[in-house]
Formats: C-alpha cells, structure tokens, sequence
C-alpha cells in the first residue's frame, strides 16, 4: 500500500510532539508494509530516512513559479507569532524570501500538493493537523483517492478556547472533506464532535505509541543532591499549563522546602513566566532550561523525581508516555488523551492547583510513594510500541478504501 | 464435580453458612492543606449513601428472607454472621432498621454470632495487644446488642495461621474459621473439622471455597457452565459430599449487591433450605460443630487468607506504600493511647480497618482492573496519599513526628512480603 502523507515536520528537526508522533508512524507503518511518501514544507538536509521517504515540497514549489520556499511555517505557530518571525527576518533583510503572512505560507504548500499527487504513486492521502488539510483536499482532487485527515489538536486545543476563526474554518473544511479522521484520543475525539459537529462514526482513535527502545544509564544531575526536582517539559504556551505550574511550583516550595523546578521549553509565554516566579519570589528555585532534544530530554527525565504536565487540553500527549520510559513518575492534567490509557500515575484536573500541590508534595516526601509510582508505571508502558497505532491505522486505511 | 468422595449411607452432611457483614469508614478527600486545619477525616456523605443503599439493595430484603426462613422451618434453619463494629456503627447512624431487622433475627435463636476485630483490623499481624482489644471490644458489642458472647472465633479477611490460632485459643475460643486454600488442604478436603497443629484442642473450619464461589462470584455470571445454577442442582451437588460440614462463606453484600436481584439471587436463597431439607440434609453453626473430632492437624505457617487467587496477604501488604502506611500507623499507636484523647483514639482505630489498605493495592492495577468495589479512590496512589495526609494531622495534633523509614514493630517475626 502507497500512502502519500503530508505533514510538517520530522525528526531531528521539530519543535515539537508531531513530529516524534510521525516519525513513530511512518516508521511503524513501514514494518507493516505500508510505503510511506511524507511531503513537508522544506526537507531540510539530513531529515532522511531509511523507512520513509522524504520530499520537501520547496522542490516542487519552484515549478509553479513561487521563487522560494523557504517556508517559515512550523507547526505551532500563530498567526501573531508568525509576524513577530516575519518581521525580525524583515529587518534582516531577508523578507523578499517569504509570504506575507501564515495563510499564504499555507496556501503555497497546498498548491505543490497537486503535482506532487500527479507525480507520487499512492493509494490513499494522510493529512496531518489543519495547515496540510488544504494540501491533501487539493491531492484528493487530482487523483481521487481517500483522503484520511489525523487530528492531533484541534485550534480550541492550542489556544485554550479561543480560536482563531481562519484556522478552525481549514480545519472544519479537513475534517468535512475527509473520508475518515483519525483523532488521537477520545479526548480529542469528543473536542471535534463538539466544536465542529463531524459524525462520530466518522472519527476513528488512534492512541499512540512509543518507540520500544530503551533508554540509557540513568543520568545523575548535581542538582539531586540536596533538592528533588519536579520538571515541565513542553512549549511554554497556553494550551501546556505553564502558568499553573508556576503558582504550583511556589506552593511545593511553601511546603517542601527541598525542591528545584525545571521549565524546560520555550513559547509565547515564556517572559511572563520568569517575571511571575521572580513576583513569586521563587526565581531561585526554578531554571528555564529553553528547547531541549535529544538526548538533554532524556537526561532532564532523568533528573527530574516527578514529570508535570499540568496541560489545560492536551490532545494526546506523548511526552508524558516518554517521562514513563525515562523511569520518571507522572503527574498528568485529566485534560489530556493520555490520562485515558494509563493507569499509573497521578491525574488531577489542570487548575486545581492546591490538589496538585498536595499529590507532588506526597511523592517528594515518601519515596514508596514514587518507587510504587516508578516501578508500575515503566511497567505499564512496556505496552505501548509503534506497531500497534500503525495496525490501527492500516485498517483505518483498508476502510477507507472499500467505502 | 467438586472433587469430592462419594459414599454410601453414612450420615449426611449439614451446611454451615456464615456472612461476613463490614462497611468501612471510608475517608474523605484529604488533602495536604487540611493537615492542622481540621481533623473531619471521614466522608460522612459517602458512608451515609453507601450504606443506605446496600441496607435497601442487600440488608433489608435479605434479612427478611432469612426471617421469614427461620420461621418457617422452626429452628432447623439457621446461620452465622459476623458483623463489624465499623459495620454496627454505621448501622445506627445511617440505617438503624437495619440494627433492628438483625435483633429480630437474633430473637429467633437460629442466629450465631461470630467474634472477630471490631475494626475489622489486620492488628492480628503487628499488634498482638491491639489485636485482643479489639476482640474484646467487639464481643463487648455482640453482648450488649444480640446477648450473645461468640465462641467462635473469625480473623479478618479469614488471615490465618499456627500463632494466631494459639492466641486464638489463649483467648478462650474453641474454634476459629480459615479459608480452605489448596496450598495448605493438598489431597485433604475442606468438609472436614481440623485442628491447627500449635493449638491443644482448637477446632479450624475450612471454607469450601468452590461452592462458596457458586454462590458468591459465579451466580450471575452467563458464560458460566453451569449457569443458570437453581436451588435444586446446587443441592443435588451437595447431597453426596462426604464429611462432617459444607462450609459456605461469604461476603454478606453477595445478596443483592454483588450479585443483583435480576440474577435471580433471592429466590434461589429462598428455596435453597426446602432443596436441602427435601434431601435430608441440614443446617448447621460454628459452634455446634466443636465437639467433632478433628481427621487431622494443620501446620500453617504462612498466613493465609480469603482474598483473591494468591489467598495471601498481598491484596494489603502487597507494596510498599501498603507496608509503609500499616508501620506508620503502628508505630503511632502508643502517642494516640497516651493522648487519652477519644477522638485521636477512635479515629486512630478506624484507620486500622483493612479497607484502608487493600485500597492501595497496586496488584492488578496496570490492567486497569481496581479493587472496585466502593472504592472511593481513583488510584491507589490516591489513597496512600490520603491516608498519609490524615495519619500527619494525627502526629499534628499529637505534637509527635512521624518519622520516615523506621522500621516497623512487630511482636510477629514470621510475617514476609
């Protein structure tokens, strides 16, 4: 089976968790004896694969005369974020090489879709998130084979209930078009059934799932020494949480004096972040780590005692199932798909932040507590692996097909 | 089909049916900020609705059934019970025609009374002391309520081995109850009287743990092979069992709660007795059957229980947060008695209760597949945090630290994870 999926970004350049999400995907998928041809904006040199093929859609871009496809689209941009880039490149003096604003960006990756549809050899179109919905109708149109739109977070998701009107119309138009959506979550499911009234027997789960590789020797931070340590890990942007996890970080430390806290990441709200904990008067207590990859994720991991995602709507994730591979215990928002399929760890709603002080408390005071947590949580995410979600989504594809 | 003898025409074999009557106080959500702030450590609302329900789901109708079935038979049907002081209290607080539903039942003179903690406590395994008072305490209860004192002795959970029976028999009973687990029968068989082998003449009445199940789990189960299981087959199953008793004991809550009225539960416990007598058989209690000489003695050194497959101690002692919570509230317990304070006390004595505990069970946890029922937690990581909030406002108000990583006290050298 030929699958021409279209996406926008792919290990080891991400911001973020779709890319490590299309990665396990493509690669499992592969072992099921799916051919995968991933399009993105830019394929930037060294993202090549050995399972997946790789086009950058720059390439094409060229043909229908766009002079340059230096894409400054990344997944979780907005559209203001998107200016703040445009507009310091601008000074630069490079702006000549961009569109104007985020739509357009996206409209100039739609619009190679259609060649790359004539060109590419496929059985079936597989879209992910809203700025390659436009892409994959336009692909659908050409060759006229199924189109299957995978929603890894809606627009209420990233902007915490305030969405931008163009981009949810994209992604309201994505999920009509589509043959069947693959949502990452019964979270996430109910968010679309919701918000943009899809038939709920339209809408397939897919949770996902992890890479089967083991991690290395766990890391020993000096940091462990005299404190424990509690992390955020995630773009510092609404939709995570990282404000309430600021005030939970000054309660602990009202009542655990012996702790350290990480906000590993960066985002929008990063500034007002460090200007809160410096009102906190907890600026001592906390390091702002900015971006982590590769193996900086693993080794924060490792230092941390207990993994924070306190995400106001988290569509699925995956970093939390990562913490739980690192041997780190977890504390997750209810708000969040991977609340749903794992059973140990600790889950609190995201703004209560007195219920979360007193769970994270408890685990840096009794250390039965984190062993227990520890112990049955690395166990229970041995049952994840990438083969399962790619099974998934092969049947998904199969249905699809014969509809 | 039970693996049992048949014989020939030696006397038939009576039954022994003992109920396991216990609520816990269950706690409420206690969080870190309640500690020094106030001490209201139990969910009166939740223990109030759960026993209203179960005393009109299982209690009620149930009691009325076996009423109306002591007097119809005039004597020759009859029961035990052993009802929880945790139980009994919220009886008179939630649900007091309960109470009185079973003093009628008591007045009939078909009723035993067994003896265990009043707590419905696992002091038999850290605390020897607490451990008889409890018992006292209880067989106080069972006096000044039912005018009897129980001569027959049940530990929670049926944990049991050689050292408890032989504190069992210090304390004056004749008998005790235990689960008849495989391990410890081996090509032995439940429906015989036993002697545990570090007692002088104690008796040991062993569950019979298939057709107790019958009842208690498999009922309404429709995939089951021999569902749907009437009064008539479960009595022809009985009628050729040799042996001097069918011990069948269970859970109380079986009528009605774990098992629903729409499986048929209470007509079957209806028209079981008329099967059973139809056959020649009877009804028997604990008590009545001490005088019968035991076929043989029992070396039981690990602990058993009635819990689950393992029949162990693990569904409350199984990790670590379980062992650490039970030293923690060990080790408090002589700042709470020198306290004099009643209220420390008691709420002390109820965090004993063995729910407390089995609720931290992380044993079947990755599967999703909780310690259900009544369950107030959503993990078990909930409820050691719970806990641990609830015994730190204990050492609060007791002035005292509960220090971390001692290790725990016991009188019992031979208790192992």
């Amino acid at each position: 089976m030929n699958i021409l999926m279209f996406g926008w970004e792919f290990p080891p350049f991400k911001t973020g968790g779709l890319g490590t999400a299309c990665h396990g995907l493509t690669k499992g998928l592969s072992r099921n004896g799916a051919k995968v041809t991933f399009v993105m904006p830019i394929a930037p040199e060294g993202a090549q694969s050995n399972f997946v093929k790789i086009l950058g859609a720059d390439k094409f871009a060229k043909k229908i005369k766009i002079h340059k496809i230096n894409s400054l689209l990344t997944p979780y941009m907005t559209s203001e974020s998107y200016e703040t880039k445009y507009n310091s490149l601008n000074a630069s003096g490079k702006q000549e090489v961009y569109g104007k604003n985020l739509y357009e960006e996206v409209q100039r990756f739609s619009a190679t879709s259609g060649m790359i549809a004539k060109q590419e050899k496929h059985d079936l179109i597989h879209v992910h998130d809203w700025m390659t919905y436009q892409a994959g109708i336009n692909a659908k149109k050409i060759s006229g084979k199924p189109l299957i739109v995978h929603i890894h977070a809606t627009e209420f998701d990233r902007t915490g209930g305030n969405p931008n009107n163009t981009i949810s119309n994209i992604e309201y138009n994505g999920l009509k078009e589509a043959d069947l959506v693959i949502a990452n979550s019964n979270f996430t499911k109910q968010n679309v059934i919701q918000h943009y009234k899809i038939k709920p027997d339209k809408i397939k789960v897919v949770h996902w799932g992890i890479d089967e590789t083991n991690y290395g020797e766990k890391y020993k931070s000096p940091m462990t020494q005299k404190d424990k340590i509690v992390l955020f890990l995630g773009r510092v942007t609404i939709q995570k949480g990282p404000d309430y996890f600021i005030e939970v970080a000054k309660k602990v430390s009202d009542n655990y004096p012996n702790v350290k806290f990480i906000v590993a990441g960066e985002g929008d709200m990063l500034p007002r972040m460090i200007a809160r904990s410096a009102e906190l008067g907890i600026s001592h207590k906390i390091v702002f780590t900015g971006f982590l990859q590769g193996q900086d994720v693993y080794k924060a991991f490792q230092t941390a005692d207990l993994y924070v995602m306190p995400s106001v709507s988290e569509p699925f994730g995956l970093v939390a199932l990562e913490a739980l591979k690192n041997n780190t215990p977890i504390l997750i928002s209810k708000q969040s798909g991977v609340s749903e399929v794992i059973n140990n760890a600790l889950k609190t709603d995201f703004w209560d932040i007195n219920e979360m002080t007193n769970k994270i408390v408890n685990v840096l005071k009794y250390d039965e507590l984190r062993e227990e947590l520890r112990e049955n949580g690395s166990k229970e995410v041995q049952k994840f692996n990438l083969d399962t979600p790619a099974k998934k989504c092969m049947a998904i594809y199969c249905e699809a097909m014969h509809q | 089909m039970h693996g049992n003898i048949l014989r020939g025409d030696a006397p038939m074999t009576n039954i022994c049916f003992y109920f396991q009557v216990h609520q816990p106080f269950r706690l409420r959500k206690y969080s870190l900020f309640d500690i020094g702030q106030n001490s209201n450590y139990f969910d009166d609302k939740k223990n109030k609705e759960i026993m209203e329900k179960i005393a009109k789901k299982c209690y009620l109708p149930t009691n009325k059934i076996l009423l109306d079935l002591m007097k119809k038979y005039e004597g020759r049907f009859k029961i035990a019970f052993s009802i929880t002081g945790t139980a009994l209290e919220q009886f008179s607080m939630y649900a007091p025609e309960v109470l009185q539903s079973f003093k009628k039942m008591s007045d009939t003179g078909c009723v035993e009374f067994l003896s265990e903690t009043y707590y419905h406590s696992l002091s038999a395994l850290f605390d020897k002391k607490e451990f008889t008072q409890q018992i006292q305490q209880h067989t106080k209860a069972m006096k000044e309520l039912f005018g009897q004192k129980p001569t027959v002795f049940r530990n929670t959970e049926l944990i049991f081995n050689n050292e408890i029976a032989k504190h069992i028999e210090e304390m004056g009973y004749k008998a005790i109850l235990a689960e008849g687990a495989d391990h410890v029968l081996g090509w032995r068989s439940p429906n015989f009287v036993y002697k545990p082998k570090t007692t002088k003449g104690m008796k040991l009445f062993l569950k019979n743990y298939r057709l107790s199940d019958d009842i208690a789990f498999r009922f309404g189960n429709k995939n089951w092979e021999s569902y749907p299981l009437t009064p008539k087959k479960y009595a022809d199953w009985i009628s050729p069992i040799m042996g001097d008793t069918i011990n069948l004991f269970m859970d109380y809550e079986t009528f009605g709660e774990h098992q629903w009225e729409d499986t048929g539960i209470f007509n079957f416990l209806k028209q079981l007795p008329y099967e059973v007598f139809k056959r020649k058989l009877g009804f028997q209690t604990p008590s009545e059957m001490i005088s019968v000489q035991p076929k043989d003695q029992l070396d039981i050194h690990n602990p058993i229980s009635w819990a689950d497959l393992e029949r162990d101690l693990s569904a409350w002692l199984g990790n670590k947060m379980q062992w650490s919570a039970m030293q923690r509230i060990y080790s408090m317990k002589n700042s709470v008695y020198e306290s004099k304070d009643e209220f420390l006390i008691d709420a002390w004595r109820k965090l004993t209760t063995s729910d407390h505990f089995y609720y931290m069970c992380t044993k079947w946890f990755n599967d999703g597949d909780v310690h259900k029922y009544f369950n107030p937690y959503d993990s078990p990581y909930d409820s050691f945090i719970t806990f641990m909030n609830v015994l730190n406002d204990i050492a609060f108000r007791l002035k005292i630290e509960t220090k971390q990583n001692t290790q725990l006290q016991t009188t019992n050298k031979w208790i192992k994870i």
